[in-house]
C-alpha cells in the first residue's frame, strides 16, 4: 500500500468517525460511539445503529463508488472530463429509480429499485459511448452527456409531475442533488452488493486501463481485449452508479474532482489511481455529508449542492486546461 | 406608463378590498365561488340556499376534506382563473396558499376576492366562521355555529393538558407544535406535546434522531398519505418508526378533520381524548 493510499484510508476512517458523532441530537462523540458498539437496546444505540451508521456507511459506499467510476471512465475514454454525473449516467439511473418507485414495483419487489436504476445506468453508459465514439473528443463527450442528462432529467420530472402523490413533484430536487438524510440499513443492504459487484470488474480492468494509456493499438498488441474492457466498464459503472443513485440521488462531480486531485499523486497510472480515487471519493462524500449537517442543521441541505460547489470550479479549470492543450 | 398602471391597479385593488366589507352589509353576494378546500367547507356550513355555486375539486376527496359527502351536492372547479371568470361570480373565496396569480387575475377582472389564511387555533376557527357569516351576509347562522363550536369544545376539553406525551409525525418528519390547530387539539385532549420539548412551538421538521431519543408515549400519524409514492413518506417506514409501531405506541388520525379550521376539528379532539384514556388505562 502506497503512502497516498494509506493516508487516504486514514482520512476515510477519521471522517467516518466524525460523521457518526454528528447529528441533531448533539450527543458527545465518545458517548455516541460507545452506544454504537457496546450499547444495549436503548434509544441512543437505536439512533446510532439505525440512523447514523447507515448514513456514514452509505457515504463511504456511494462516494467510493463514484470516485472509482470516474477514474475508470476517464481512464477508458482518456479524457479527464468523463464523470458519471456529467456524461448523464447518474441522470439515467435516477430516471430508472423514479420509474421503479412511482410504478410501485419497488414496493412489491425491493430489488426492482436497484435493478431498474442499474439497467437505465447501463443504457446511459452505452448511449454515451455510442454518441461520443471510442476516440470522441471532450466536446463530443460533454455534448453527448448533456443530451442524455437533459432527456433523462426531463423524463424524471415528467414521471414525478404525473404522480398522484402531492409530494412527488417536490422530489425532483432530491433526484437532481442527492441526499443521505434518513436512510436506513435497508438502503445499505440494497446498494452494497451492487456497488461491490460493480467495483470488482473496474478494479480488475486496471491493467487494461494502464495499457490503454499508450493508445489502443499498443494496448491490443499487449494482449488487452478492448471489447472485454469496454464490457467491464459498462457493467462496473452501471452497477455502481445505478445502486448509488437509487438510494442517494444524483451526487455530481465526485468522480471528476477526486481523480483530478489524485492524478499527480499517483503518477497518472490508472492502476494506482483507481483504488486511490475510491478512497478519495469516500472521503469527499463523508466530508460533504458532514458539511450539510454542520452548516444548516435544521434543513435537508442536499449533498449534491456541496459537491457541485466544490466540483464546478474544478470542472471549469479542467476545461480551460484542455483548451490550452489544444485538444479537440 | 406600465409603472403608473401598476400603481393605479394596486390602488384600485386596495379600494376594492376596503370596499368589500362595506358592500357585504348592504347586499349579500349571490354567486359565490370558492377555490380552497377550507373556504369550501366554511362556505358550505354558512352559505344560504343557492348562494354557493362552485367549490374546489379537492373537497370531494375524503382524504383532504371532512365534508366530502356534502361536497357532492355542489359543482366543482379546478381553480383556474378562466373557468372561474366564466362562472360570473360576484365573490370569490380563496385560501392564502392558493395561486396568487389566479386571485390577482380575478381582482384585475373586477371580481371581489376574499382570502382566508389557514386557521392556527380554536380562536381562529370561531373567528373564521363569523367572518364567513359577515362576508356572505349570514351572520345569524354563523354566530349559531360559532357558539355551538365553543360550547362543544368546552365540554370536550380535558381538565389538564399535561397527560401522556404525544408527538405528531408525518411525511418529511413534520411535527405540529402547540401554536397550531393540531397542537391545540392535542392539548385540549389532555396530552402534552413533545414538539415543545424539541423547541418547535410552531411546528417544523423533527429529525428522526430526536423523535427516537424523546421517546413519546404516542406518535400520531396520518393526514398526509396521498396515493402513490413519495420519498417524504418513505420516512414513515424507517426502522425507528417500525419499532414505535411494533410497540403499539402509534395511532393514525385522519388528516381530513384537522386540515382546516372548521368545527370538524372536534372529531379529532374526540378521537385524541379516546386515545389518551386508552393510554392511561394501560
Amino acid at each position: 500500500m502506497s503512502r497516498v493510499t494509506a493516508a487516504l484510508a486514514g482520512l476515510v476512517v477519521l471522517l467516518f468517525l466524525v460523521s457518526l458523532s454528528i447529528g441533531p441530537a448533539g450527543i458527545g462523540p465518545l458517548t455516541s460511539l460507545n452506544a454504537l458498539f457496546l450499547g444495549s437496546d436503548g434509544p441512543l444505540a437505536l439512533v446510532m445503529r439505525e440512523i447514523r451508521l447507515p448514513r456514514a456507511l452509505l457515504a463511504v459506499l456511494v462516494g467510493g463508488g463514484l470516485g472509482l467510476s470516474g477514474a475508470a471512465l476517464q481512464g477508458y475514454l482518456r479524457n479527464p472530463l468523463a464523470e458519471p454525473g456529467l456524461i448523464g449516467v447518474s441522470a439515467t439511473a435516477a430516471f430508472g429509480a423514479v420509474l421503479a418507485l412511482q410504478t410501485g414495483l419497488a414496493a412489491a419487489y425491493a430489488l426492482a429499485l436497484p435493478a431498474f436504476a442499474l439497467a437505465f445506468a447501463a443504457a446511459g453508459v452505452v448511449l454515451v459511448l455510442l454518441l461520443a465514439g471510442p476516440r470522441g473528443g471532450s466536446v463530443t463527450l460533454i455534448l453527448a452527456g448533456i443530451a442524455v442528462s437533459s432527456l433523462a432529467g426531463a423524463l424524471t420530472a415528467l414521471v414525478l409531475n404525473l404522480s398522484p402523490n402531492p409530494f412527488a413533484a417536490n422530489e425532483i430536487v432530491f433526484w437532481m442533488m442527492g441526499s443521505l438524510a434518513d436512510r436506513s440499513m435497508r438502503h445499505v443492504w440494497l446498494a452494497a452488493p451492487f456497488i461491490a459487484a460493480g467495483a470488482l470488474p473496474l478494479l480488475l480492468a486496471r491493467r487494461g486501463l494502464d495499457a490503454l494509456t499508450l493508445g489502443e493499438d499498443a494496448a491490443e498488441a499487449m494482449g488487452i481485449r478492448l471489447g472485454r474492457l469496454r464490457l467491464a466498464l459498462v457493467v462496473g459503472v452501471a452497477g455502481i452508479v445505478g445502486a448509488a443513485t437509487a438510494v442517494a440521488g444524483t451526487i455530481g462531480f465526485v468522480g471528476l474532482v477526486v481523480p483530478h486531485v489524485l492524478r499527480p499523486l499517483t503518477g497518472a497510472r490508472p492502476s494506482r489511481l483507481l483504488p486511490a480515487s475510491a478512497l478519495g471519493g469516500a472521503a469527499l462524500v463523508l466530508a460533504a455529508d458532514i458539511a450539510v449537517r454542520v452548516v444548516l442543521p435544521g434543513e435537508d441541505l442536499k449533498l449534491g449542492v456541496v459537491t457541485a460547489l466544490i466540483g464546478a470550479p474544478v470542472f471549469l479549470r479542467l476545461i480551460l486546461m484542455t483548451r490550452a492543450e489544444g485538444a479537440p | 406608463m406600465s409603472v403608473f398602471r401598476r400603481i393605479s391597479e394596486a390602488l384600485l385593488a386596495g379600494v376594492v378590498l376596503a370596499a368589500a366589507p362595506a358592500l357585504g352589509e348592504t347586499a349579500a353576494p349571490e354567486r359565490v365561488v370558492s377555490l380552497n378546500v377550507c373556504t369550501d367547507q366554511l362556505a358550505m356550513l354558512v352559505a344560504g340556499e343557492g348562494q354557493l355555486v362552485s367549490i374546489s375539486r379537492l373537497t370531494r376527496d375524503p382524504a383532504y376534506s371532512a365534508m366530502a359527502d356534502e361536497a357532492l351536492a355542489y359543482p366543482v372547479n379546478q381553480g383556474r382563473a378562466e373557468e372561474i371568470y366564466l362562472l360570473a361570480p360576484d365573490l370569490v373565496l380563496s385560501g392564502s396558499f392558493s395561486s396568487l396569480a389566479t386571485t390577482e387575475m380575478l381582482r384585475r377582472l373586477g371580481i371581489a376576492v376574499e382570502v382566508f389564511p389557514p386557521a392556527n387555533s380554536f380562536a381562529d376557527v370561531a373567528g373564521q366562521i363569523r367572518r364567513m357569516g359577515e362576508i356572505l351576509g349570514r351572520e345569524t347562522v354563523a354566530e349559531k355555529i360559532a357558539i355551538r363550536f365553543d360550547q362543544d369544545l368546552d365540554e370536550l376539553r380535558a381538565d389538564r393538558a399535561s397527560g401522556p406525551r404525544a408527538a405528531f409525525y408525518g411525511a418529511g418528519g413534520w411535527t405540529s407544535g402547540s401554536r397550531t390547530l393540531d397542537g391545540e387539539a392535542l392539548s385540549a385532549a389532555g396530552f402534552s406535546n413533545v414538539a415543545e420539548e424539541a423547541g418547535l412551538s410552531d411546528g417544523g421538521m423533527l429529525p428522526l434522531e430526536l423523535l427516537a431519543l424523546l421517546e413519546p408515549d404516542l406518535v400520531i400519524t396520518g393526514g398526509d398519505d396521498g396515493p402513490g409514492f413519495s420519498r417524504r413518506q418513505e420516512i414513515m417506514s424507517h426502522p425507528i418508526l417500525a419499532r414505535i409501531r411494533a410497540a403499539g405506541r402509534d395511532a393514525g388520525l385522519p388528516g381530513a378533520d384537522r386540515v382546516c379550521g372548521t368545527p370538524h376539528i372536534l372529531r379529532a379532539v374526540r378521537r385524541l381524548a379516546e386515545l389518551r384514556r386508552g393510554l392511561e388505562a394501560r
